[in-house]
């Protein structure tokens, strides 16, 4: 599994300053490179930064970002020291992206795989339409948070908003908090080992310690909306 | 789409970099609103007097025979203060009588706001263009809004620029569309409210003046807007003391606001706020759905 790394040594050789590069400039500079450290400064809610990326990159950005940071991204590690805005690491494919701040809603919307770390709160929609990412908020989830989800984790600390997992497909999510309301065709499941298990090894790989993985319960999918059922022909 | 901004000083000391650091965050949000922009600052007011504003909307308007006759309606003397096609008619008669008989009979003119502190100005185009045409930089105040316009509701003309304004010392500035303007416009009209266009942001300042004229605070007045108020919609709202900020219960149109102990803003984008002094020590966070926000210098 692709975790968080702590370990991994930093050189940061490459400063690259939005005060004295294009926005343009610093994303072209990061498609052309396949592997390297570089250290973003002066984001000031930038949109679009690092978006794309494809090769073992390693980003920090210092700095609150703005629109779909890290979106679409395969194997970099991209690191967000501040705030993210809306639709961060957005259908991300691989590798990490963690942000020490707060995110904005849509966080890791339509994500593919790899692993977003919330170290904050996301707001509404956070997970909408997951496709096989796993996603760990340390804080809480805004309101239509997991909606028709099919695939990946969700993974909330804190608490989850109204209508979670509305819709929800074969997406797990597991709340450790109250959860406001549950979506339509959203259950709450039995945490059963293998649960705490998978579990315990997502919280290990985002660098979350100190957690009892029995604390959380885990939702998904009641099965009864997404098949057509001809008993509901006639309310449509 | 849209722009909105807004700037809450708490140091005194700041007050005369109002215009230019509202200048400074309406500048990022061009993009969200190409096609006009406005802004009402708050300040620079005395006590008994009542500031118009005005700006020509069709045609050429000649405002010292306006402010000539307006005197005799009133009857208290009125002051004239052009700034380009706009003008401040300054005046120590009733602001709402005045703001009645300009709308009903200087016909190449749009009443934007009155009262003691508001001050509203906006144009159609670039939203950079109008700042310097405008001199927002030069402006001093306590508290400002802005707004970048990409319009979706109706036309693109001078008068369906925001902020909107109705009620004394009040404004709105709105991102998003509602749905059930139509309905709640005829409702307010019968309930003596003075509408000038079609736009649907212009009916949610008039609900909000219209329920704080029946007595609501403006806490009050927003959380019945929940209920009222069909659509979609960032809001901020200006009163002579501050601002507020609330956003429809699905929160569809984005938000930020940032707190020091020199100043509040509120925007967008973030990178609207990005740029402001001493923004490195800010709190900041997004508004939570169905919630209202609110600063005021009274308080």
């Amino acid at each position: 599994m692709t975790q968080i790394s702590s370990d991994r040594r930093l050189s940061h050789n490459s400063v690259l300053d939005l005060m004295e590069m294009s926005l343009r400039e610093v994303n072209q500079l990061l498609h052309d490179t396949r592997d390297g450290d570089f250290l973003i400064r002066n984001p000031r809610g930038a949109h679009a930064l690092a978006c794309g990326l494809d090769g073992d990159l390693n980003v920090t950005i210092e700095g609150h970002v703005g629109y779909y940071c890290a979106g679409m991204n395969k194997q970099a590690h991209v690191k967000v020291v501040g705030n993210a805005g809306t639709g961060v690491a957005e259908n991300m494919m691989s590798g990490v992206v963690h942000v020490t701040g707060d995110a904005s809603q849509s966080a890791g919307a339509t994500g593919c795989g790899g692993l977003l770390v919330i170290e904050g709160n996301a707001s509404a929609r956070c997970g909408i339409a997951l496709r096989g990412l796993d996603i760990v908020v340390k804080g809480s989830v805004g309101h239509m948070s997991a909606f028709m989800a099919q695939a990946g984790r969700l993974v909330v600390l804190g608490e989850a908003g109204d209508g979670l997992g509305d819709s929800l497909y074969e997406a797990q999510l597991f709340v450790r908090g109250s959860v406001r309301s549950l979506g339509s065709d959203c259950a709450e499941k039995e945490l059963r080992d293998e649960h705490r298990a998978a579990l315990r090894t997502l919280l290990d790989a985002a660098g979350v310690g100190g957690i009892d993985v029995a604390e959380f319960r885990r939702y998904g999918s009641a099965r009864k909306l997404y098949h057509f059922q001809v008993d509901n022909a006639g309310k449509y | 789409m849209c722009g909105i901004v807004g700037l809450f000083l708490k140091n005194e000391a700041l007050q005369g970099d109002l215009g230019r650091l509202t200048g400074v965050m309406l500048r990022e949000l061009c993009d969200r609103g190409p096609d006009s922009a406005g802004f009402a600052v708050y300040g620079d007011g005395c006590k008994g007097i009542t500031k118009i504003c005005v700006v020509n909307c069709d045609g050429s308007t000649d405002w010292s025979d306006v402010a000539k006759r307006l005197s005799a309606v009133i009857h208290a003397e009125v002051a004239v203060e052009e700034i380009d096609d706009h003008a401040i008619l300054r005046t120590t008669g009733s602001g709402e009588v005045a703001r009645k008989w300009l709308i009903d009979t200087v016909a190449t003119a749009y009443v934007l706001s009155q009262g003691q502190e508001i001050e509203i100005f906006k144009g159609v185009g670039s939203p950079a263009a109008i700042i310097e045409r405008l001199n927002l930089e030069m402006r001093t105040g306590t508290h400002s809004i802005g707004h970048t316009r990409m319009a979706t509701e109706s036309a693109v003309t001078i008068t369906g620029s925001h902020p909107f304004s109705t009620g004394d010392d009040t404004c709105l500035v709105h991102n998003g569309s509602l749905s059930n303007h139509n309905r709640l416009r005829e409702q307010l009209v019968r309930g003596g409210e003075r509408f000038q266009t079609e736009n649907d942001s212009e009916v949610a300042a008039a609900y909000l003046a219209s329920r704080m004229r029946a007595g609501d605070t403006l806490q009050q007045a927003l959380e019945n807007g929940l209920k009222d108020l069909d659509g979609f919609y960032t809001f901020l709202v200006g009163t002579r003391e501050g601002f507020a900020v609330i956003r429809d219960p699905i929160a569809c149109k984005p938000a930020v606001i940032a707190e020091t102990v020199d100043w509040v803003a509120m925007a967008t984008e973030y990178r609207a706020i990005a740029p402001l002094p001493g923004v490195e020590h800010a709190r900041i966070w997004e508004p939570a759905p169905a919630t209202v926000y609110a600063w005021s210098h009274a308080a």
